[in-house]
């Protein structure tokens, strides 16, 4: 049996064994969330973020959105009832990085894609206060105004796919992702074709009512009304997401 | 010159502390006046005035990133250097890396905020620096520890000190979670933006797991190393009990690691995880009571001095709040309290009274401690510190019963229903409801604002005296000179 003095007394000693004793948690809790099978749930209609909707979540970001925000409903009758089916691990298996958010001084996003109108988030965002008198969200009237860069969108794309979402690059990818995705979907995947793809979402959408440009707002509100549609619950038993967890 | 020739030649490299401990100051006003300005865009939406580098999602991580890295970060370097030198009794090993620490350091607070300002965050809580200011805190905390243990080994003592211990497994603890959790891909070479390179529930793992332990070891351990050389200096009287120091250093280092997981209850984590992380948040409680047991007993004897020092009453407060706040993080972590305080107010009051109760009280008594011996003079005003602790103590109270109130009144409102099975309340009815405790948050901060800068103030006249009591002493020096 060592005495503590002797590693009170030996720097070295004092060390090694903190780095081992602090080192035990994240190894056992977080390693093997990359290989249990079952942490992401199998299910399909998840899929990567279009250009366009990327670009949107960019600036969800950059605005601290998550700061007030959270995008994971819990299994509670309640949350149920205000924002719908309880959040699954596989729904945000592309979000690098998660936005599940800790605080909600406004309501969950999770599943807020095609509940409202653009034309309400686009009010929404520009005075919250027109459309909730009672909000104390603040506006976010430059969305409206900033033309969207999407100069990079390309290489943001590519940083993505080293991080393993699965964009496209080559005929190889692009197949892989039409067998997965469909074809509509593997199309807006294809880095090559992004600038087209975030063009002509915009403006077959023209999500902020402005068809001439293309803005901030538009990405913004497209990410928006994709939050939480992907997955078609219908399609599954109820007890079969519980196996997961 | 001839300043800094004596300087050079002093036993212990003073200047250094002095540095780090203006700087904390400096931060600490600027992070608490964010503070108070975003809940005061909460309570008041109209002060955000459409300005995107001052709404509240910009400036909320300018606040939590002066806060913990700007007033925590910089005190803890100026107190850990301050410690190795007096417990070791020996000059830190290189001038030089103490100076690149200081400077790493503090342009990376001030890069950060001024980065959130202009939209540049990595998306993440308190991990908000981008890639290239997180390789610049790597860089400057690699330097921070290669000084430390040289210090350490240049020790004319045999044993290292219990405050040592806690300060290098913060030191070592915020490497290894710094680096795990900012893994990412940037877009491109010049451009500021990256992606986390984990994703979805993994990414939630590792970002919580860093986010419990920025408390666990920055804002904890590395404050009880704080504790632990202060308050016994402060009291005249040694440490409590050295067998229950050892016990608890290790089981806290153990312990905190695992906890992380209790910010996501109910998530889309595993449960195995989730439930690993509220069974380690409860035995938590054990060791971070053997720290504030070990703290306030070291008065033991010596009680009398609550009411004569102010300094005291500083370091025995901020005790008190550490044991409050050890006690609640573990009621919170349990599932069904959880279940109700999560994603509400009550997890920001919790938060607060840890870091002005115990984070910000412990250093404000500290520095009360050291600022006079830094400058060799004696403090401005012993009254104006009286002051400070009470609008501070007022101002405390005030943010957590607020939070309190809010938190958990949302929390009841919004899984209240009708008669008929309904929601009783929409979600926005209870925004209105929290216009109020918000209000008055605002105003617990405006209080913890007006004593730090009273403390601003005592400090300044301080060290005006220090340098004026010098001048003096050196004229007559001279003039004894010219008479002899």
């Amino acid at each position: 049996m060592i005495k503590h003095e002797s590693i009170e007394t030996n720097a070295g000693l004092l060390i090694v064994l903190t780095l081992i004793v602090i080192s035990i948690g994240g190894l056992v809790e977080i390693v093997p969330l990359f290989f249990i099978n079952d942490t992401v749930e199998e299910v399909e209609g998840v899929r990567p973020y279009s250009a366009l909707e990327l670009r949107g979540r960019d600036i969800y970001q950059r605005e601290g959105c998550y700061l007030c925000h959270s995008q994971m409903i819990r299994p509670f009758r309640d949350e149920l009832l205000r924002y719908g089916h309880y959040s699954l691990a596989a729904e945000s298996k592309y979000d690098h990085p998660f936005q599940w958010g800790s605080k909600r001084t406004g309501p969950d996003l999770a599943r807020v894609g095609n509940k409202y109108s653009n034309e309400w988030h686009v009010a929404h965002l520009v005075n919250p206060r027109d459309v909730v008198p009672q909000s104390i969200m603040p506006n976010y009237p430059w969305l409206l105004e900033a033309d969207l860069d999407y100069s990079d969108v390309q290489d943001r794309m590519r940083a993505l796919k080293m991080t393993g979402v699965p964009y496209s690059e080559n005929q190889q990818e692009f197949e892989r992702n039409v067998a997965e995705f469909g074809p509509a979907i593997a199309e807006k995947l294809d880095i090559l074709r992004a600038e087209e793809t975030l063009m002509q979402q915009a403006l077959a959408n023209d999500y902020d009512g402005q068809r001439s440009r293309i803005t901030e707002m538009d990405a913004l509100v497209a990410y928006l009304q994709v939050l939480g549609t992907m997955v078609d619950f219908s399609k599954y038993d109820e007890g079969y997401f519980a196996d997961f967890r | 010159m001839a300043q800094a020739g004596i300087r050079s030649t002093e036993q212990y490299n003073y200047d250094i502390v002095r540095k780090f401990t203006i700087m904390a100051l400096v931060w600490g006003l600027l992070g608490m006046t964010a503070g108070v300005y975003i809940a005061s865009e909460l309570a008041w939406p109209f002060l955000n005035f459409d300005i995107p580098e001052i709404t509240f999602g910009r400036l909320r991580p300018v606040h939590t990133t002066l806060v913990i890295f700007g007033f925590g970060g910089s005190a803890l370097f100026a107190t850990s250097y301050y410690v190795v030198q007096r417990t070791c009794q020996t000059r830190l090993y290189s001038d030089w890396m103490a100076t690149f620490t200081f400077w790493g350091w503090q342009a990376a607070v001030a890069l950060g905020a001024l980065s959130y300002m202009f939209g540049y965050t990595q998306g993440r809580e308190y991990a908000e620096f981008e890639w290239p200011i997180d390789l610049l805190i790597a860089v400057t905390w690699v330097v921070y520890f290669l000084l430390y243990v040289q210090t350490l080994r240049r020790r004319s003592q045999p044993h290292i000190y219990v405050a040592n211990w806690f300060y290098v497994a913060f030191i070592l603890a915020t490497a290894i979670l710094h680096i795990f959790n900012n893994l990412a891909v940037p877009v491109g070479l010049f451009s500021l933006k990256s992606y986390s390179l984990f994703s979805g529930v993994q990414d939630a793992m590792t970002q919580w797991w860093y986010g419990h332990n920025a408390v666990g070891f920055f804002l904890t351990a590395a404050f009880l190393g704080m504790m632990y050389y202060f308050v016994p200096k402060q009291a005249g009287r040694p440490v409590y009990s050295y067998r229950l120091s050892i016990v608890h250093f290790w089981a806290l280092s153990f312990l905190y690691m695992w906890v992380g997981g209790h910010h996501l209850h109910w998530t889309a984590l595993p449960d195995w995880t989730s439930t690993l992380a509220a069974t380690f948040s409860i035995m938590l409680l054990l060791p971070s009571w053997g720290g504030m047991i070990n703290g306030i007993m070291t008065l033991s004897g010596a009680w009398d001095k609550l009411r004569t020092d102010p300094i005291m009453l500083f370091l025995i407060t901020s005790l008190s709040f550490y044991g409050m706040s050890t006690f609640e993080g573990p009621l919170m972590s349990l599932k069904s309290v959880n279940a109700l305080s999560h994603y509400t107010d009550w997890t920001v009051g919790h938060v607060h009274s840890g870091a002005l109760g115990w984070v910000a009280m412990v250093s404000f008594g500290s520095f009360y401690h050291l600022i006079p011996r830094l400058y060799d003079t004696r403090i401005y005003s012993t009254r104006l510190i009286y002051v400070h602790f009470w609008l501070a103590t007022i101002g405390i109270l005030l943010y957590i019963t607020s939070m309190w109130v809010a938190g958990i009144f949302q929390g009841l409102m919004l899984r209240s229903f009708d008669d008929y099975g309904n929601l009783a309340y929409t979600f926005v009815e209870t925004v209105a409801f929290l216009h109020q405790p918000y209000a008055v948050r605002a105003v617990g901060g405006m209080f913890f604002v007006a004593g730090v800068v009273v403390m601003a103030w005592n400090v300044i006249k301080t060290v005006r005296r220090a340098s004026s009591e010098a001048a003096e002493l050196e004229a007559r020096i001279a003039a004894k000179m010219a008479g002899a």
